[in-house]
């Protein structure tokens, strides 16, 4: 009888350890990335690394500051070309969309979530790039420096990370509307409301704070991809002056140079630059959580 | 009047809008299976790679990914249904509970490439005498931590649609609460189980980004689980952005697209397959 308890512990101990790994691992990924990018940080002094305009690793200076704006323009771009259309599917989805429709949309923007993000970077790097290259050849020619000619471009990243951030934005923002309370909805109906006047008027605003966490979690899904985004953005080290200008994020600065970086204060700003990208993310989730409650963040 | 006008409007564009999203879909599918179909031959699945991908197939690459990807699964899967069944049988909503949710949504927010740093600096770097540096293992212990918060969720939800009666029940007839657990709750809960674990699977074969830093990149055939490889993702964008050899880059995308298809798909038959039989009772 003493040998079951002991044995019913032991198990409990370890279902118990096996469940802090996540912990675990996340403060183990905080402190090894810390640790690998602090003496850079240090050496540079936070101001020259984030503010600075330089990234010349051979010569030792790496200032981030064109891939800061780099991530921020590009996700901005992706969240102006994504969320008016992700929120149309979610209304649809929730209010609007007969059974059949559900039926064939749901799994189809399922799957949109699960094609790997390199396979959007080679369809990106096919059609995209080369419809933008005709656009400002073509069109745009005289008006664009030449190094604005090559179709790698905020824009391009923007349209491809659109497309990947909608199945986010779609799924949580419809479970926001579909968690508004029932009687809310028909008192409005009740009033002589049509449907679309109680989505806009009720199920929206009732809805926001689901909604603007949604956007938050998107947001987040954009600065932090990485494949699709290095294939085309063209990752020129520059601020970005027009959407037609190439640009590299902090993603594509790490991915791009880890392969050949030296040990040392090259490999040390990488590492820095993913501190950057770290506490990018972690404070947007913060803003989610903060803005949603739980309920929405345990999707 | 003028409402029932407008309301019809809006409905036509939101039908509008959400179909173009199937419609992009459709166009990424049928764009990269018709440039990637016709490189698909047996030469193209059974050879390996000369002149840096250029030419000759993508064997070491499909090889890779089988051993990535089963490694990966042999380490998270046990590691995930454990957590999940200590959140969910094991603990009531206590602050440590809530500490461990927050591990695990963080966990999951973490970006591809600081995941590929992390397992850089850890499992190729510091810990090369035992994993190889660069290698399979790496690859693996990073892409385990990776796919660990979508398993824990997906097998939570899992054990929690157990019905209440079927524990009750079991301690009813003097069952400890681990053989409740092993005996009754596990094997009610598997149909879930491995309808996560397979969209699992189709998670982990695309990742590219954290491999990138870890799985070294080699074009040979892997000999264990301590030397160097690529996956198909990994070659796809190793051929597409390092070589430029296109053709290859979307033979290999074709690939890898009808597998992520292939295992979504089965995923979503299994599912409805087992509820089915749940409806059925």
């Amino acid at each position: 009888m003493l040998g079951r308890r002991i044995r019913e512990r032991f198990y409990e101990s370890l279902l118990f350890i096996s469940a802090l790994i996540s912990v675990v691992a996340v403060f183990m990924i905080a402190l090894f990335v810390f640790l690998e990018g602090y003496p850079i940080i240090q050496k540079e002094g936070l101001g020259n690394f984030l503010l600075g305009r330089e990234w010349r690793p051979v010569a030792g200076i790496f200032g981030i500051f064109p891939m800061i704006v780099g991530s921020l323009v590009v996700t901005l771009g992706a969240l102006v070309l994504g969320v008016p259309v992700s929120l149309a599917t979610a209304v649809f989805l929730a209010e609007f969309a007969p059974k059949r429709a559900d039926m064939i949309l749901r799994p189809g923007i399922e799957l949109l979530a699960g094609i790997p993000s390199v396979i959007y970077g080679l369809f990106g790097m096919t059609t995209v790039v080369p419809a933008i290259r005709f656009i400002e050849t073509h069109y745009l020619a005289h008006k664009l420096p030449p190094q604005m000619q090559s179709g790698y471009s905020v824009l391009a990243a923007a349209i491809i990370l659109a497309i990947m951030i909608s199945p986010t934005i779609i799924a949580i923002s419809e479970d926001a509307l579909r968690a508004v309370p029932r009687h809310l909805k028909e008192a409005s109906l009740a009033l002589g409301a049509t449907h679309w006047q109680t989505v806009v008027k009720v199920l929206i605003p009732t809805a926001r704070s689901g909604i603007l966490a949604s956007i938050i979690l998107g947001m987040g899904r954009a600065i932090g991809e990485t494949m699709a985004v290095i294939m085309v953005v063209g990752n020129n080290v520059l601020i970005p002056t027009s959407i037609f200008s190439p640009c590299r994020t902090l993603t594509s600065n790490i991915a791009i140079e880890a392969a050949y970086a030296a040990e040392g204060p090259h490999m040390q700003a990488l590492f820095a630059t993913g501190i950057v990208l770290f506490v990018i993310i972690i404070i947007l989730n913060l803003i989610a959580l903060r803005v949603a409650g739980r309920e929405v963040m345990s999707r | 009047m003028k409402a029932r006008i407008e309301e019809k409007i809006w409905k036509t564009v939101l039908w509008v809008i959400s179909f173009s999203t199937l419609a992009i879909l459709l166009v990424i599918l049928f764009y990269i299976l018709s440039r990637g179909l016709k490189m698909i031959n047996y030469g193209f699945l059974a050879e390996t790679p000369r002149a840096m991908g250029r030419e000759g197939g993508i064997y070491p690459a499909i090889l890779g990914t089988v051993y990535f990807v089963i490694l990966t699964m042999i380490l998270a899967v046990p590691l995930g249904v454990a957590a999940a069944v200590q959140l969910t049988e094991y603990s009531r909503e206590s602050l440590l509970v809530k500490i461990i949710r927050f591990g695990n949504e963080s966990l999951a927010a973490v970006p591809s490439i600081v995941f590929g740093l992390f397992g850089f600096a850890l499992f190729v770097a510091k810990l090369k005498p035992y994993t190889g540096g660069y290698s399979i293992l790496s690859g693996s212990l990073t892409g385990t931590l990776m796919i660990l918060p979508i398993l824990i969720r997906a097998t939570e939800e899992a054990i929690k649609a157990v019905p209440r009666e079927y524990r009750e029940a079991s301690y009813a007839l003097g069952a400890t609460h681990w053989q409740t657990v092993t005996r009754i709750v596990l094997p009610a809960a598997a149909p879930g189980i491995i309808t996560a674990v397979i969209l699992g699977i189709g998670r982990i074969v695309g990742e590219t980004a954290a491999l990138l830093l870890t799985l070294g990149g080699s074009v040979l055939i892997p000999t264990s689980i301590f030397a160097p490889a690529r996956t198909l993702a990994l070659h796809i964008y190793l051929v597409a952005m390092e070589v430029g050899a296109m053709d290859m880059a979307f033979g290999t995308a074709a690939v890898l697209i009808l597998t992520v298809l292939a295992l979504n798909l089965f995923a979503y038959f299994l599912r409805r397959h087992f509820l089915s039989i749940r409806g059925a009772k």
